[in-house]
């Protein structure tokens, strides 16, 4: 007897949001299926990887990390045009860490500058995060959108404290929002409500609903997304069916298994091979959870995890 | 007016008929009388926007001019509402002349109804001609049915006939006849027992149907809301697929039922989405 294969239908389908000017434009979401169930219906956007950069020296990164990017990372301008010229990059997502009031904290004009020198520099689209300081990134965000003004960048974070002003501002400056909420879907329904419920169109949002690595609360993650996509899907929510984020750069790069030494852990193998499949494991859990958009810092597990896309949806 | 198909809503777990053009209503009946289309499409609409899913049409026996009337209801209605019509008549001519005006890009027309008396099977022809949704009303010529279990066989001789006349069974939804809390108060829990009765009778879970607002016939207007909510939530407890009734009225209960039963996710908003 031939053995064939249970398919599942879906009544919904997830928007898809494109950033970034023409020709230079990129696109994700639009599929109707679970992650990589191309045999159950359409899939027609590749899940997309964008190179985090920020804009001051990554001096908190590790020495893994910090050592790609060690003689272009002073500059942002520099940085952005590395990622795109050399790692192919198909987009940039720039974080402006230095305005957070611990940090450097740098004036929302200081950032507008450094979004403007850089989307000046760069072809392909660009991505601007805030600090995640709620109140220091209403201002921010607001100057940042201001300053890319038309050039269709996906601009976050938009959180329960802050989102009116944030969304309020990508409005005005046509960009799409990230819709950020602490790892409670029911919450990200509620904050994707209450952008709607201004005016923000809800095919123009991507729901991150917060990134954490392997190791480190990932199960919580994966679930809060996997969650999410099935009411899109199977429940046809449409305040639920905007693409997803996965910002799993900054949440890695922090953690014992990417950052301790060989000398103190000595049977946890090479540092720098450890650090980069950390990065590549936690990217690819969440694609499979349903992530469409991932924010990543090492070439190599980029590659790592491009190469896994590739064989997935051959 | 340029009306497009409602695609944009949420399929709402639970069908919405909207009951409020019936004739027994004094505005409905006055707009009939004068052919004026306007309140009948406001209350088309109002309908509509406020839920529901599909509009009943409700002309009585209409012996008189009943085909040119349920054409002209059918008409005015999808004039305005991109949804499909429940033709609400005993008079098969009319229905027949309903349903060859009946726009099916917006769904199938409904027809209300058949029931196992044999003056009724030629509802079901009509159903396999248009083909159109019926409902089957569980009363016989033996009057009403005494409890849940005379409404299952009276159910499954219904789904017999459907089968003989061509209808597909996922077309036909079972209605246990709603009777008034004020005089037939028992009946309330075996309406209850019916709904779960009837989708064990076949696999997919036949459909269900009700016409709510009659088990508050006869109460004091104030009670009637309360009543005809509470009842909804337990029906939708044991599965109803679909409710005759004001999607005004019971739009919180819908949707806080589909919140408790996880149909639906839960947001501190979730009343306001459509």
């Amino acid at each position: 007897m031939v053995f064939t294969p249970p398919k599942e239908s879906y009544t919904g389908k997830v928007y898809s949001v494109t950033i970034g000017i023409p020709p230079n434009t990129i696109t994700f979401g639009g599929e109707n299926i679970l992650p990589f169930h191309s045999f159950e219906g359409s899939y027609p956007n590749r899940p997309v990887i964008a190179y985090e950069i920020q804009d001051v020296p990554p001096d908190d990164w590790p020495d893994t990390i910090r050592e790609v990017y060690k003689d272009v990372s002073s500059n942002p301008v520099e940085w952005a045009m590395f990622c795109q010229d050399k790692l192919n990059a198909k987009a940039i997502a720039l974080r402006l860490i230095g305005t957070h009031p611990d940090r450097e904290n740098r004036t929302p004009e200081e950032a507008a500058q450094t979004v403007r020198d850089v989307i000046s520099s760069i072809n392909v689209p660009l991505i601007i995060l805030g600090s995640n300081n709620t109140e220091k990134d209403a201002p921010v965000l607001i100057a940042a959108s201001e300053a890319a003004k038309d050039r269709n960048c996906l601009i976050g974070k938009a959180q329960e404290a802050n989102y009116k002003t944030i969304a309020a501002a990508a409005m005005a400056n046509n960009h799409k929002l990230i819709a950020m909420s602490e790892l409670d879907i029911n919450l990200s329904k509620q904050l994707n409500i209450l952008i709607t419920q201004m005016g923000f169109d809800k095919e123009k949002i991507v729901i991150d609903p917060m990134c954490s690595a392997l190791g480190y609360g990932l199960e919580y993650t994966y679930s809060v997304m996997e969650r999410i996509r099935l009411a899109a899907l199977t429940q046809n929510d449409q305040t639920m069916q905007q693409p997803m984020l996965g910002d799993v750069g900054i949440y890695v790069w922090k953690v014992k298994e990417a950052i301790a030494q060989e000398g103190d852990v000595p049977q946890w193998g090479s540092l720098r091979e450890r650090g980069i499949v950390w990065e590549a494991t936690t990217a690819m859990a969440l694609l499979l959870a349903g992530a469409e958009l991932l924010i990543m810092r090492h070439p190599e597990a980029v590659a790592i995890v491009e190469k896994a896309i590739d064989e997935l949806i051959r | 007016m340029n009306i497009a198909p409602d695609n944009q809503r949420k399929e709402l777990v639970m069908l919405i008929i909207g009951e409020k053009l019936s004739i027994i209503a004094k505005r409905v009946r006055e707009a009939i009388s004068k052919r004026d289309k306007q309140p009948i499409q406001d209350i088309a609409i109002s309908q509509w926007k406020s839920g529901a899913g599909m509009i009943d049409a409700n002309i009585g026996p209409a012996e008189d001019e009943g085909e040119a009337l349920m054409e002209w209801m059918v008409t005015t209605i999808q004039e305005v509402v991109p949804l499909p019509v429940c033709l609400d008549t005993t008079n098969y001519k009319a229905i027949e002349a309903g349903l060859k005006v009946h726009n099916n890009q917006w769904g199938k027309p409904m027809i209300n109804s058949t029931s196992n008396d044999p003056e009724r099977y030629n509802m079901l022809e009509l159903a396999a001609k248009y083909k159109a949704r019926i409902i089957g009303l569980t009363v016989g010529r033996g009057g009403l049915p005494a409890d849940a279990e005379e409404r299952a066989s009276i159910a499954a001789e219904i789904m017999a006939r459907a089968t003989e006349y061509g209808v597909p069974l996922e077309d036909l939804y079972l209605d246990p006849l709603v009777l008034q809390i004020s005089t037939s108060q028992d009946h309330a829990l075996k309406v209850i027992q019916a709904i779960k009765m009837f989708q064990e009778l076949n696999d997919p879970p036949m459909k269900t149907v009700v016409g709510l607002s009659n088990v508050s016939n006869g109460c004091p207007k104030n009670l009637r809301p309360i009543i005809n909510n509470y009842f909804l939530a337990l029906l939708m407890y044991e599965g109803l697929t679909a409710a005759i009734a004001d999607p005004h009225e019971i739009m919180p209960t819908v949707k806080t039922i589909d919140v408790i039963l996880g149909k639906t996710l839960y947001a501190h908003s979730y009343l306001e989405i459509t």
